[in-house]
């Protein structure tokens, strides 16, 4: 197990290194120099050379791509452009927004849809059944934006049933999740089908096994059958698709965040992207995709650990 | 495999035995011919402004309501559908090919390259798709071509990896074996026998995959980071209603209704025409 946490780990490093220096290559090999783009076509030569010099872009390529992976072991992202704050502060003054979004989100996926799809397989070709197939094929793959837009217009706009914009009064919790429902339920509805979809299919997959069987030839009743033999190993595909669940999720947060008017690290990507506020858009990224490898790294070693088969082949898929 | 006209004789058989596959079908043809023949059917031009009626609700005159500047709604959901359309034809049908040719040169070509490409592609799906798609948008500038280009980087790497897992599994089959034991060569074996094998679960896939591409069109141009401006989009429409939100709800509804309708029109369609073509996967309850 040490190993295959080891193996793992190694090449989850190994991707983040190179999707780090993807990142820095694309950002550099942009046609124009930064510090002309950033500035305007209008900028003085002394101004882009100071700005140049300030970010490093005078220095060789190799040189700049070193002292950034300096920067980065010792935290340092960069200073923004236009504040002068630097980008590590900003992006994880954010970040907790985008987490709570995203964990409410897929907890709440989660709590519905493990339950759903244990009463479809126990109910198989119910009407519940039927209508949790529908949802889980069709709501999936419909744009989490469209479904933040039409929650929008309806619950928050036309009833005022939830805000529709923010994240809350600071210190206030009780408002802070009010601010957060609607967003979440965009994000994680999808998920509840899908999720319940899962279980469904590994639930009656392992109801079919051995030890199920043996369990019921023992008397044991069927309420504990289900609940401790059958369901717990029928949820173990859900745990890997929870971290690519949360990698998808992020990108549906930044919708989110926008339609919503929430602060997060979506929005902040967002509105770096149309400054050209290149630091922010770097780290911003960078801080994402870094927890998407460790979601996956995780799910995967949770995985690992809960069914020794996958251990040897090295990786899940 | 029996003839063509059997092929088709038996995905229509399938398909009337399976009413959300059909609805799918149905949703899916008329999108198409919508799209198609938007300059026939739209009742304006979806360019035309006028600013006397802006912001309407649906009327006699226009269907959808008007947008705040006075453009047709309804005519500019028809020609949104061709930009979503082309995007998705494009952008599908490019990296289709390249994943299905990168996808079998690591399944079937020496373990090195096996290793360097599959590191490429979980490399590249590392990024959560919207933010690498808008770090690409800050440094090209948005347009379509950029939005074509961002889906093509982001899907490659997924046709990819179940190219190449599915030419690895039939890679040691009998009768590809005996193939090489005749002496036939790489491409050979790949063309011949490979590549109609993997096909159809391919194909079921790309069309699955429709909404997607269509949803991240529209979700950039939402961003105001995909078609530029006077362009219809499904996604430029929400953008708009998103900033008039409070004065005329019809940009919104409009915008996303064809956005569902596609979502699950090619959803149901591929559903069944998987469960038709391919027994086999349903068992496995499609898992990716």
């Amino acid at each position: 197990m040490l190993s295959f946490i080891a193996r793992r780990g190694l090449l989850a490093l190994l991707i983040l290194f190179l999707a780090v220096s993807l990142l820095f290559a694309m950002i550099h090999m942009m046609p124009g120099d930064p510090a002309s783009v950033i500035l305007g076509p209008k900028a003085s030569p002394a101004l882009k050379a100071e700005l140049s010099q300030r970010m490093g872009l005078d220095q060789p390529l190799l040189v700049q791509l070193g002292r950034f992976y300096g920067d980065l072991a010792s935290g340092d992202l960069g200073v923004d452009v236009f504040s002068n704050r630097e980008v590590s502060e900003i992006v994880f003054e954010q970040f907790p927004y985008t987490l709570a979004l995203v964990m409410l989100a897929i907890g709440g996926a989660t709590l519905l849809g493990i339950p759903l799809g244990c009463f479809a397989a126990i109910k198989r070709n119910s009407l519940l059944d039927r209508i949790t197939a529908v949802m889980s094929v069709a709501v999936i793959a419909i744009p989490s934006f469209v479904v933040a837009l039409y929650l929008l217009l309806w619950l928050a706009v036309k009833w005022r049933w939830f805000p529709a914009m923010g994240a809350g009064e600071e210190g206030n919790i009780a408002d802070q999740l009010r601010h957060l429902v609607l967003p979440a339920i965009a994000l994680g509805l999808g998920w509840v089908g899908y999720i319940a979809r899962l279980v469904r299919a590994s639930m009656l997959e392992v109801m079919e096994e051995n030890h199920i069987r043996t369990a019921r030839a023992f008397g044991l009743p069927e309420r504990t059958v289900i609940l401790h033999y059958a369901l717990r190993i029928a949820i173990l595909p859900t745990v890997t698709i929870l971290g690519l669940g949360i990698g998808s999720m992020l990108s549906g947060a930044l919708f989110a965040e926008i339609v919503f008017s929430r602060p997060g690290i979506g929005k902040l990507l967002h509105e770096a992207v149309v400054t050209r506020n290149y630091p922010v858009v770097m780290g911003s990224v960078l801080v994402t995709t870094t927890f998407f490898v460790l979601c996956t790294l995780v799910s995967d070693i949770v995985n690992a650990a809960l069914d020794p088969r996958l251990r040897k082949s090295g990786r899940s898929s | 495999m029996s003839s063509r006209s059997g092929f088709f004789a038996e995905i229509f058989a399938g398909l009337k035995k399976d009413p959300l596959g059909m609805t799918g079908l149905v949703i899916v043809v008329v999108l198409l011919l919508a799209s198609i023949f938007a300059a026939q059917l739209a009742p304006h031009d979806p360019l035309e402004v006028d600013v006397y009626n802006r912001l309407q609700s649906p009327t006699w005159q226009h269907w959808l309501g008007t947008d705040q500047l006075g453009r047709d709604v309804l005519s500019r959901v028809l020609f949104g559908g061709r930009v979503a359309l082309k995007v998705a034809l494009v952008a599908i049908s490019i990296s289709l090919s390249v994943g299905l040719l990168l996808g079998m040169l690591a399944g079937f070509g020496p373990a090195w390259l096996d290793r360097l490409l599959v590191i490429c592609f979980d490399t590249l799906r590392s990024f959560p798709t919207i933010m690498f798609a808008l770090a690409i948008v800050a440094l090209t500038g948005p347009s379509l071509n950029t939005v074509i280009g961002v889906i093509i980087i982001t899907s490659i790497p997924v046709y990819a990896r179940i190219v190449r897992t599915q030419t690895q599994a039939l890679r040691d089959e009998d009768f590809i074996l005996a193939e090489r034991a005749m002496g036939a060569s790489t491409a050979r074996i790949l063309g011949h026998h490979i590549l109609p094998n993997i096909a159809a679960p391919l194909l079921i896939l790309a069309s699955m995959d429709v909404p997607a591409v269509v949803g991240m069109e529209a979700g950039l141009s939402f961003l105001g980071l995909g078609v530029s401006p006077p362009t219809p989009s499904w996604g430029s429409i929400l953008n708009d209603g998103y900033s008039y939100l409070r004065n005329s709800p019809w940009p919104i509804l409009a915008g996303g209704l064809p956005l569902i309708l596609v979502t699950l029109g090619f959803t149901f369609f591929g559903e069944s025409l998987r469960d038709i073509l391919d027994p086999k996967l349903r068992k496995k309850g499609g898992s990716s």
